[in-house]
């Protein structure tokens, strides 16, 4: 039971980072239907910003951690979210309109174009970060195993919720957000009626892309060390959570980022920590042959 | 912006104003670079020493890049402007090709057989080139496998090279457990190949377009992590050397012959050279890409495949005039799978040892992106792509770690170029009536 709360809380920790990332794939899906490849690389890039400017804050001077990390939160994400937009302006946007798999094929070439550049410039070998918040409660002992709550995963989980709160509304509250969701019905027609079309695509990429910040942050400050190959697997298990809990819906990406992180945790809590990247794959098959538009997903209308 | 340009020649007032735009769009380009520079290049984090990082200042790097960003997007502007008046219509050699009758299609293709047939013995030939031309070849062949599936069945497969390990590793095990020689263990590859490709097919294929690229790409890393976890059969990371080498008729390509059997090079009366093997491989994978060729045209003439082409077309009308989808797209996913496993058993022959870190993702991507590049749905697109994609690496060896960063420019500069494809050919291969010339020139 204490093993299974650990694994509970591991897993939930791991999953608001996936969804994070997750959110910023299924609001470029739903917009304009690509498979933002290169998304992986922004939160690689995100992990990068923050560890820098970590180091920065550091030789500033900065000692209060609480406004070392909220200084570390806003530019990380202002600088990743241009990184975004700059994507979004060099490789896809030349290619709106084109065949669906050119933009695709672009996104696979910005990403190894973002891997590579990263590597170049900050070296190939892993980036170690101190622990900058430690200790946490212990909720609940039993036979010597103690299950514990890190403040850490109490912060992630929670600047998780606030930001899925925070975005919730700006979708459902703001001339920002329902721009978004008439480009999301249809594009053309959003167009017509006087929506910007290509600033709400920008900023849809600056919005992921922010958020994939705060994942990167997040995981930095939670395994201590950041190297310049993490955006691939953590991209691919992204895409996979939007993708179960239905591309294009929010809550569905956040739902499968948990499940995801769920998923991960348990299968290396209780069967072979070798094969945990299999896990999430295989739940994603089985999903996807019993409710082919993922959990939250609507069905697609099939037109003549 | 766009209108005032035309007149701008004629006045010379909207033409300064053009210009303030132009240096204005620079300019912000270059703070955008700045913005983007200033984290990643003029920061830099090293290692001081215990664990613990510290950071560089590399500001004038930042400023290099804002120039070469300001200078870079001002000339492409400028050259835009200029190449804008003139009509779209010539778009060049590609174009021209894209819209050739078949007759100069096939005495393209004719060159480029012949050409490949007599590459090893042309004078500038080395051992490097008709290495790099094997290379280029099983590219081709992986290209044209996953053209049945991208290109004419329509299906977006991105885990393709899970069937290339699959042929590499049968053929592999095959040949460690069973002895079998290249030639006995080939059909199995594909067959085995094939065999995965309809079990995965299977469950997946009612799924529409970017649900089935996520499901293949997933599928790819779990046979990856598979063949890296599971080492007593597939050893593992390490993975399994001393692959068999394939021999000509039963003659071996070695220096002296094991107990009284006779290598090439004695049947023949020829000096050994080691080069005699490298030119063999190149022709078998010639021969292979070629039945693979001559096997997809044939394919496209028979209802299956037409029936892809059709799919990819129009799924729900297909449905009313009573294909049955799942079976098509499975036949194509098989049989794109199987021509993976033949490249994949030629892979492991050529290399003699394979491991999981030859089947990442990064493959899958290369040839999407040759068979995307190529236009999809064309063959001869797909040779081109090939030569392009394998080569490109090659030339950027001068520039050592640049490489792969140049490679990444390089996919995002030719699909903005060229969207379509190199090739952009997709017309059915069975239509009604002659097009009309509006279609053609689409």
């Amino acid at each position: 039971m204490a093993y299974f709360l650990q694994q509970l809380i591991n897993g939930l920790t791991l999953g608001s980072i996936y969804g994070l990332i997750a959110i910023g794939y299924t609001m470029v899906y739903g917009i304009i239907g690509m498979i933002n490849f290169a998304h992986g690389e922004i939160y690689m890039i995100g992990a990068f910003i923050s560890i820098i400017a970590l180091l920065v804050l550091g030789l500033a001077g900065v000692t209060c951690v609480p406004l070392a990390l909220a200084l570390v939160l806003l530019t990380t994400m202002f600088f990743t979210s241009i990184y975004g937009w700059a994507v979004e302006r060099v490789a896809y946007r030349p290619l709106r309109g084109s065949p669906r798999l050119a933009p695709l094929i672009s996104a696979i070439g910005t990403s190894i174009f973002l891997l590579n550049y990263v590597q170049i410039l900050q070296g190939a070998r892993g980036k170690p970060m101190p622990p900058l918040i430690q200790g946490g409660f212990t909720l609940y002992e039993s036979g010597g195993f103690s299950v514990r709550l890190s403040y850490l995963q109490l912060l992630i989980i929670l600047v998780t919720l606030a930001l899925m709160a925070g975005f919730t509304t700006v979708i459902a509250t703001t001339s920002l957000g329902r721009a978004q969701r008439a480009c999301e019905q249809d594009i053309g027609m959003a167009a017509l009626l006087g929506v910007n079309v290509d600033q709400v695509i920008s900023t849809t990429f600056m919005m992921g892309a922010a958020l994939a910040a705060v994942a990167g942050l997040m995981v930095t400050l939670y395994y201590g060390v950041v190297d310049f190959f993490i955006g691939f697997l953590a991209g691919v298990k992204a895409f996979t959570a939007a993708v179960l809990g239905g591309i294009g819906s929010l809550p569905g990406a956040m739902l499968g980022g948990v499940l995801i992180g769920l998923i991960e945790a348990f299968w290396s809590g209780y069967f072979t920590v070798e094969y945990k990247d299999v896990s999430g794959f295989a739940v994603l098959i089985l999903v996807l042959v019993f409710r082919p538009t993922g959990l939250l997903g609507r069905p697609e209308l099939e037109k003549v | 912006m766009t209108a005032a340009s035309g007149f701008a020649a004629e006045n010379p007032a909207r033409a300064s104003a053009d210009w303030a735009v132009e240096l204005k769009d620079a300019g912000l380009a270059a703070l955008a670079a700045t913005l983007l520079a200033l984290p990643l290049m003029g920061l830099q984090t090293y290692d001081v020493g215990g664990g613990a990082l510290g950071v560089r200042t590399r500001f004038d790097w930042v400023v290099v890049a804002a120039a070469a960003v300001f200078a870079g997007r001002l000339i492409l502007r400028i050259c835009h402007r200029l190449t804008r008046r003139r009509e779209r219509r010539s778009d060049g050699v590609l174009a021209s090709l894209t819209a050739s009758t078949s007759r100069r299609t096939s005495l393209l293709a004719a060159t480029g057989i012949a050409f490949a047939v007599a590459l090893p013995v042309l004078p500038f030939s080395s051992r490097y080139l008709i290495d790099l031309g094997t290379t280029v070849l099983i590219y081709v062949m992986l290209g044209w496998g996953l053209n049945i599936v991208v290109g004419l069945a329509g299906l977006l497969d991105l885990g393709y090279v899970a069937f290339y390990a699959v042929g590499a590793y049968t053929f592999a095990l095959l040949a460690r457990d069973l002895g079998l020689t290249f030639w006995q263990a080939l059909p199995f590859s594909g067959l085995v190949a094939a065999g995965f490709g309809v079990i995965l097919g299977f469950p997946v294929l009612r799924l529409r377009g970017d649900y089935l690229a996520i499901v293949t790409l997933g599928f790819g890393e779990i046979i990856r992590i598979v063949l890296v976890n599971w080492s007593p059969v597939t050893g593992g990371p390490n993975g399994i050397s001393d692959i068999p080498r394939p021999s000509f008729f039963g003659l071996p390509f070695a220096r002296s012959s094991p107990e009284g059997a006779t290598t090439f090079a004695q049947f023949f009366g020829l000096e050994f050279s080691p080069n005699q093997r490298v030119v063999f491989l190149y022709f078998v994978i010639l021969a292979l890409a070629l039945v693979t060729n001559l096997f997809t045209l044939r394919l496209r003439k028979l209802p299956i495949g037409r029936a892809w082409e059709a799919l990819r077309e129009d799924e729900v009308a297909c449905r009313a005039l009573g294909i049955n989808p799942t079976n098509v797209k499975l036949s194509a996913f098989g049989i794109g799978a199987m021509l993976g496993g033949f490249a994949g058993c030629f892979f492991a022959t050529r290399q003699g040892f394979i491991s999981p870190e030859s089947f990442t993702f990064t493959e899958s991507a290369t040839i999407l992106a040759i068979v995307v590049l190529g236009g999809a749905g064309s063959q001869i697109g797909v040779v081109l792509a090939a030569i392009l994609l394998v080569t490109l690496p090659e030339l950027g060896r001068a520039f050592a770690e640049f490489r792969m960063l140049l490679f990444g420019a390089a996919m995002v500069a030719i699909m903005a170029w060229r969207p379509r494809g190199l090739l952009a050919y997709r017309e059915p291969s069975l239509h009604l009536a002659p097009r009309p010339r509006w279609a053609r020139l689409r």
